[in-house]
């Protein structure tokens, strides 16, 4: 299988602080990769770093063999690279259907693709003219991810889609990531749940203090109980 | 498929009016406090008219404000230039705009203003690419750049027009008022009001009926989501900011109207009503500078009418009562 995306020793800097330290890491086309970690191991600044939101200061980022590392942001993204931040960014003071617009980049809306995600989402059909700043916090998420696969996109990044969300929510998104996968999307995901990681992840790396630790299926992860205890161990020492 | 919380309720959006009655409240309030009917209509359409024309100036600047996140503290020097391009036009054509024909003058206006505009959007071109763009991000030393262009776009109108007050008469079809009944409201005033209004409105279609508008408010409200869709929010930022810089020269040249002179300080005291519209109304809000505008036109007039002494402190007193109410300013846009 080819890898879509590649990181060659990619350092990020962040004024004085230097938070990716030499990431090595591929994300097969096609699959699923969960990215793991504690909180502060460099997780978000990965997916920033690949999307060109903050500047690598060293190494080399490649979609489909092509270098994007010195790129801005937007011709990233024109490359097919969906980015669903943390903070979800929906454009509060626009519409469900304002934000979506803005996402179709390429032109307007398509039906199919809308009736699509509408199957996932209904909640944004019914909401289609209600400002974003009124959703709850799942459906904000639903939209976030909305956006993000409105046009077909080459490689999803996402960053933690079930933080704060209650538990019946974190079931639906997962059914809807799954969907999205079966379309054969690339998607790299950042996950704090467990659960969620181990519905959805084909393979896994785990990231602590700017590096990857730990690399391969997330089969095997979900299995192997003293490896996770030995994973998140060192992270939980680490974060005492 | 799963039935992703499509059942949650969802609070009603509530459509915040309470800015908007704000200015309705005072004059109102303002009736009997004047006593004379017809000295309160004239105010008002007086403030009506004011706060078109400060709007106009100030609109530009709360989108730059919001968007770019940039401190222009040279706006002002948009209003001169654009003031003095109209002379270029308005003064060989001098007999022309004092005919009686409201036609004959407007269409000697209307281009002076057209020239106006380009020339405050070019001028906004340069100042963009030359004074702000090394220094995004950096509050202070924008503040130092563009003081210093004001510094320099003044002493420049100096060097090419000369010290002196340049006088602009107002043409001789607007001179005069509209006599309702006790109530004379100025012919140019409700020029003004008509100009203000269509440039609001004209705002208001661009930001919500077309994807530019879209992208300007999205970008108000997160530049860098903005881009992570893919659009390159600079391109953004330099036509807000030359549009922004054209609709101050626009507002110097209605504003010179309206006083009859034109020099190279007019927008000094301006640039003081203008901030504070920005910060009361909201950054980046176009309907918060609207309503602000209307609201430090009232204050001036009314104030200036009922308290001349206090004059001076009633705008600073406004801002200190709105930021006291609504510490974002009216209407609330983005987080900075």
């Amino acid at each position: 299988m080819t890898d879509l995306l590649k990181l060659s020793g990619v350092h990020t800097h962040i004024g004085r602080y230097h938070i990716l330290q030499g990431i090595d890491l591929a994300v097969p086309q096609g699959q699923t990769t969960m990215l793991l970690g504690r909180n502060g191991a460099g997780k978000t600044t990965t997916l920033r770093t690949i999307m060109g939101l903050w500047q690598a200061s060293s190494g080399e980022i490649s979609l489909a063999g092509e270098r994007i590392e010195s790129r801005a942001t937007p011709d990233i993204a024109r490359l097919g690279v969906g980015y669903v931040p943390e903070s979800m960014a929906v454009f509060s003071d626009l519409t469900v259907k304002e934000n979506l617009v803005l996402a179709a980049r390429d032109g307007p809306l398509d039906d199919t693709q809308l009736d699509w995600i509408f199957g996932f989402f209904p909640a944004l059909r019914r909401f289609w003219l209600s400002r974003a700043g009124s959703l709850s916090g799942g459906q904000k998420q639903m939209l976030s991810i909305a956006r993000a696969i409105i046009e077909p996109r080459k490689l999803l990044l996402i960053d933690e889609p079930t933080k704060g969300l209650a538990p019946a929510i974190v079931m639906a998104l997962i059914e809807c990531l799954k969907e999205i996968k079966r379309k054969g999307a690339t998607i790299l995901l950042v996950e704090q749940n467990f659960f969620a990681a181990r519905e959805l992840g084909d393979s896994v790396l785990v990231m602590d203090n700017g590096t990857i630790v730990h690399r391969g299926e997330m089969a095997a992860l979900a299995v192997d109980v003293p490896l996770q205890e030995r994973l998140l161990g060192l992270s939980l020492e680490a974060h005492q | 498929m799963t039935e992703l919380a499509a059942t949650d309720p969802l609070p009603k959006p509530k459509r915040d009016i309470a800015p908007i009655l704000l200015p309705i409240a005072l004059a109102l309030l303002m009736i009997p406090l004047i006593g004379s009917t017809s000295s309160w209509l004239t105010l008002t359409a007086a403030s009506l008219a004011m706060g078109m024309m400060i709007f106009i100036m100030a609109s530009g600047l709360t989108l730059v404000f919001g968007l770019m996140d940039v401190l222009n503290f040279g706006h002002g020097a948009f209003i001169a230039v654009g003031a003095y391009v109209a002379t270029l036009v308005l003064a060989p054509f001098a007999a022309s705009v004092q005919a009686d024909s409201l036609w004959v003058s407007l269409a000697v206006l209307a281009p002076a203003a057209l020239l106006s505009m380009a020339v405050s959007g070019a001028l906004g071109l340069i100042v963009e690419r030359v004074l702000i763009l090394p220094v995004y991000g950096q509050h202070l030393k924008q503040i130092l750049m563009t003081t210093g262009g004001l510094i320099v776009a003044e002493q420049t109108l100096y060097a090419l027009w000369g010290p002196q007050i340049i006088p602009m008469p107002l043409p001789a079809s607007l001179r005069g008022s509209f006599i309702l009944g006790d109530v004379a409201i100025a012919k140019y005033r409700v020029l003004a009001m008509l100009i203000g209004l269509a440039v609001f409105i004209a705002i208001q279609l661009v930001l919500n009926r077309t994807k530019l508008g879209l992208l300007i408010r999205a970008g108000v409200e997160n530049r860098e989501m903005v881009e992570a869709l893919g659009y390159r929010i600079r391109r953004l930022f330099l036509g807000v900011f030359m549009t922004g810089s054209a609709l101050a020269g626009l507002g110097g040249v209605m504003w010179a109207l309206y006083r009859e002179q034109v020099h190279a300080s007019m927008s000094d005291d301006l640039t003081v009503l203008i901030f504070i519209v920005v910060i009361i109304g909201g950054l980046g809000s176009i309907g918060g500078c609207f309503i602000g505008a209307i609201l430090v036109a009232m204050v001036a007039n009314y104030g200036g009418f009922l308290v001349p002494k206090l004059a001076l402190v009633s705008n600073i007193l406004l801002m200190v009562a709105i930021l006291m109410w609504r510490p974002r300013g009216l209407y609330a846009v983005t987080s900075r």
